[in-house]
């Protein structure tokens, strides 16, 4: 550092507010990505079995119910899609977004400003017609086109201080905590019907779905053997050390984000370190086959509690200076002050 | 010129009013000919279309203000006219001296009033219009500060009558909003109507950031050494200006905090960041004395710093604008700063006031009751327009009642003639056509004062309209501040 230039700092609630205004983002595309293979699970006849997978890994039983809709598949699109009242929604989300966006307003580009500011804009304009048929895929599309058209933009515009390190970890959090959403919902799906060959095809294709969401198909195709397995798919997600969504890809950076801070810029991150580094272990812990013979969605719960107390641990590291409550641990939400 | 204005846009009246591009000033040089040309090339519907595009980019880039109106808050944006005001450097000179001897006047009260109260006790303002008005601060009594400086960033609000002069119609000395859309108004112009501008030479917007941190530097205290942590303190992101405190942030280069953020630890302010307290030396606050501390001032307000005023107190902290500067700007004072001018600068003032009467003085008060259907009477403790009587459009009951309540209570009544601010073309329905003007410039002062070249142009958007206020539908246009001076020229280009 140029000895004219001086220490900025960085506040505690700016901090706070970069590490979830980049896991609203990451949530917004992600959903896009969870309706996209959940609808190429609809098998006609069965398009709310589906549709409810999406509700079950999202753990939204409850509050779907008291948002008053019923179990079919229109209405959990718009619970997704329209309901600005579920705070998991797609508008719901973006408007937290930006509402923090527009908190760090001094420190974010312009660029970046404008363009939340205008994605916001269109998607609260979505409206019933755009979920209907070969619509909704086309949303689907615009939505992750307008979160990475955010993501480039912060690539090349976010001043890279210690504040872009916690955008980072905000949205690496999201990141391995939705794609152990993506496998689950593979779980929840209607298993194939029938039997022999016919029952492994179909499986098959479901699994395409999910790597297609998770944007690695191609990838796994390259790397994986002529005749793959579940497994093969599940470690792929989980423990693939270039796939950019894979569970061990994220927590590895958000260790090496953390050891950053620690290192340049002199914070006290033990706390989330070691939570990280359990984490880490407890990803590579145990063989594929053996977490897919004890039960997958089980393991997959663990590793979102995990992620959950990673994120705290963030929390009471950084944030919470100047927030004398601490807050509940399982919240996913932020705690707006 | 007016021959040429005549040709040019041979609908366009000014009537009775000053106006701003049309009137003859041979130190405009060939400045307003050559807008007027370059307009009517560009022609209505490309005006148009071009403004519609510059409001467009304001609406997403988020310049706006939040107009709350029962349960919803609605963004918006400061209606923008893309045909600019235009100052002429003489005319911006003597604004300028003006302001500067308005804001050494302001100060020098302010530090009279928390001192010795000469000024009182000197007979040159009653007493009660002071330690009786509501923004009077006892706190801020026998605590002197930097440089005697209590409003660091002021606005003056200007007008101009029909003969053209230039009159102070309002002081705004606590936290004056507005500066934000002058410099972003200049951005939008340079992007928008690069062929409206080339070649003019105007004074440049962009140092007032600098300009600015530079006198929050001045007055902090010694602890803060030669690179004191300035912050600005903001109400938040539901604040109508959050756009302009952003933006000021921004250009200062300084942390933008909500009180949360600040703590006060043995009478020095502190902000909370990813590796613990921070010391703050300098808070340009953009929050009200009201709601500054709880401990000493309202106690429910959840948007200040408590023990704020106890570390400024003890010199740890420099708060701008001080605390109590109302007591400076308010409609009674007002009045008589033409006599303060004189009082502490021994001068007279370089631009006066609106002429106002004085109803707690006999000769005022009888003035007033005998022009009423002329005059426009306002009473003293009220801002926003409360208790406004317009005689030349009051109804006989009307004006009954206003000698009524004059007489009831004369102390708290000033009146003033109408007047017809100035106007400016402005791309309206019709076309082009006259709107009414006013301006503020900003003054910043720490050590010494410096004036933003321009200031906010402030246009009343619907015919025939007095009223300039955003909240109101007003707009704002480009100030231009002419950089050469043709007054020799003779207008030859």
């Amino acid at each position: 550092m140029s000895a004219n230039m001086r220490d900025a700092g960085l506040l505690a609630r700016d901090a706070e507010g970069l590490f979830w205004m980049a896991r609203y983002l990451e949530r917004v595309e992600n959903m896009a990505r969870l309706i996209d293979v959940t609808q190429s699970f609809e098998s006609p006849g069965f398009e709310t079995d589906a549709w409810w997978g999406l509700i079950r890994i999202n753990a939204d039983e409850a509050r779907f119910k008291e948002r008053g809709f019923s179990a079919d598949a229109a209405h959990i699109k718009r619970f997704y899609l329209l309901d600005i009242g579920n705070p998991t929604s797609v508008p719901a989300s973006l408007e937290d977004a930006r509402t923090n966006a527009r908190t760090l307003r001094p420190l974010i580009s312009t660029e970046m400003w404008r363009q939340i500011n205008v994605f916001q804009r269109f998607v609260s304009r979505i409206g019933a017609a755009d979920l209907e048929g070969d619509a909704l895929s086309r949303l689907c599309t615009r939505l992750k086109d307008g979160v990475q058209a955010h993501t480039g933009i912060t690539e090349g515009t976010l001043y890279r201080d210690q504040g872009w390190y916690f955008y980072e970890l905000g949205r690496l959090v999201e990141r391995a905590d939705q794609t152990t959403r993506m496998l689950d919902i593979k779980y929840t799906a209607l298993l194939p019907r029938g039997g022999g060959e016919e029952k492994r095809m179909a499986e098959l294709t479901q699994w395409h779905a999910v790597l297609r969401a998770a944007a690695v198909y191609h990838a796994f195709k390259r790397r994986a053997r002529a005749i793959f397995s579940a497994e093969d798919v599940v470690h792929f997600l989980l423990r693939d050390s270039s796939s950019p969504r894979s569970v061990l890809l994220c927590v590895r950076r958000i260790e090496l984000h953390l050891d950053d801070l620690r290192r340049y810029y002199g914070l006290a991150a033990t706390g989330p370190l070691e939570q990280v580094e359990m984490l880490r272990q407890f990803l590579l812990e145990k063989p594929i086959s053996h977490i897919l013979a004890t039960g997958l969605h089980e393991y997959l719960d663990l590793v979102q509690i995990q992620l959950q107390n990673l994120a705290g641990a963030i929390g009471r590291a950084f944030f919470r200076d100047w927030r004398p409550e601490p807050a509940a641990p399982q919240a996913q939400a932020q705690t707006m002050a | 010129m007016s021959e040429i204005f005549n040709r040019l846009w041979p609908d366009y009246d000014p009537g009775r009013f000053f106006c701003e591009l049309s009137a003859k000033r041979p130190d405009a040089g060939p400045v307003p000919r050559l807008l007027a040309e370059r307009l009517e090339r560009i022609g209505l519907a490309d005006l148009r279309a071009r403004a519609d595009a510059a409001q467009n980019d304001l609406i997403d880039l988020g310049i706006t203000f939040t107009v709350y109106s029962d349960a919803t808050a609605i963004d918006r944006i400061l209606p923008f006219d893309c045909i600019p005001r235009v100052l002429t450097a003489p005319e911006w000179d003597l604004l300028e001296r003006a302001c500067k001897q308005r804001v050494a006047a302001l100060n020098a009260f302010l530090g009279d009033i928390y001192g010795k109260g000469r000024v009182v006790k000197d007979g040159v303002i009653p007493g009660d219009l002071v330690y009786k008005n509501s923004n009077y601060r006892p706190e801020m009594q026998d605590f002197p500060v930097p440089h005697g400086t209590y409003a660091h960033i002021c606005g003056i609000d200007i007008i101009r009558d029909e003969a053209g002069d230039f009159r102070v119609l309002e002081d705004n000395a606590r936290t004056p909003s507005g500066v934000s859309y002058v410099i972003e108004n200049r951005h939008l112009m340079l992007r928008t109507f690069p062929d409206l501008m080339a070649g003019i030479k105007l004074r440049p917007v962009d140092d007032y950031g600098r300009r600015l941190r530079a006198a929050m530097a001045e007055v902090a205290p010694p602890g803060g050494g030669d690179d004191p942590q300035v912050v600005l303190l903001s109400p938040g992101i539901y604040n109508s200006a959050y756009f302009e405190h952003v933006f000021l942030a921004r250009e200062m280069g300084v942390p933008l905090v909500v009180g949360a953020d600040l703590v006060v630890e043995d009478d020095r302010v502190f902000m909370r960041t990813t590796s613990g307290l921070k010391p703050v030396h300098t808070i340009y606050r953009r929050l009200n004395d009201d709601f500054l501390d709880p401990q000493v001032f309202r106690p429910d307000s959840m948007l200040g710093v408590p023990g704020l005023i106890g570390a400024w107190r003890a010199g740890n902290v420099a708060i701008a604008n001080a605390v109590g500067t109302g007591v400076a700007d308010d409609k009674a004072v007002y009045a008589y700063m033409p006599r303060i001018i004189k009082y502490y600068l021994g001068e007279e003032p370089l631009i006066q006031n609106v002429d106002t009467h004085i109803c707690r003085e006999a000769e005022g008060l009888k003035y007033t009751l005998d022009n009423l259907d002329r005059l426009v009477t306002k009473p003293v403790g009220e801002s926003g327009g409360y208790g406004i009587t317009i005689g030349p459009r009051a109804s006989k009951e009307e004006l009954e009642a206003s000698r009524a309540a004059i007489l009831a209570d004369p102390g708290n009544w000033i009146s003033q003639p109408m007047i017809g601010l100035s106007v400016g073309p402005t791309l309206a329905e019709e076309g082009i056509g006259p709107r009414h003007l006013d301006l503020r410039p900003f003054i910043v002062t720490g050590r010494e004062s410096w004036v933003l070249p321009g200031g906010l142009s402030r246009v009343a958007m619907k015919r025939g309209s007095l009223i300039v206020n955003s909240s109101q539908g007003g707009g704002s246009k480009d100030t231009w501040v002419l950089a050469e001076s043709f007054a020799t020229a003779g207008g030859a280009a």
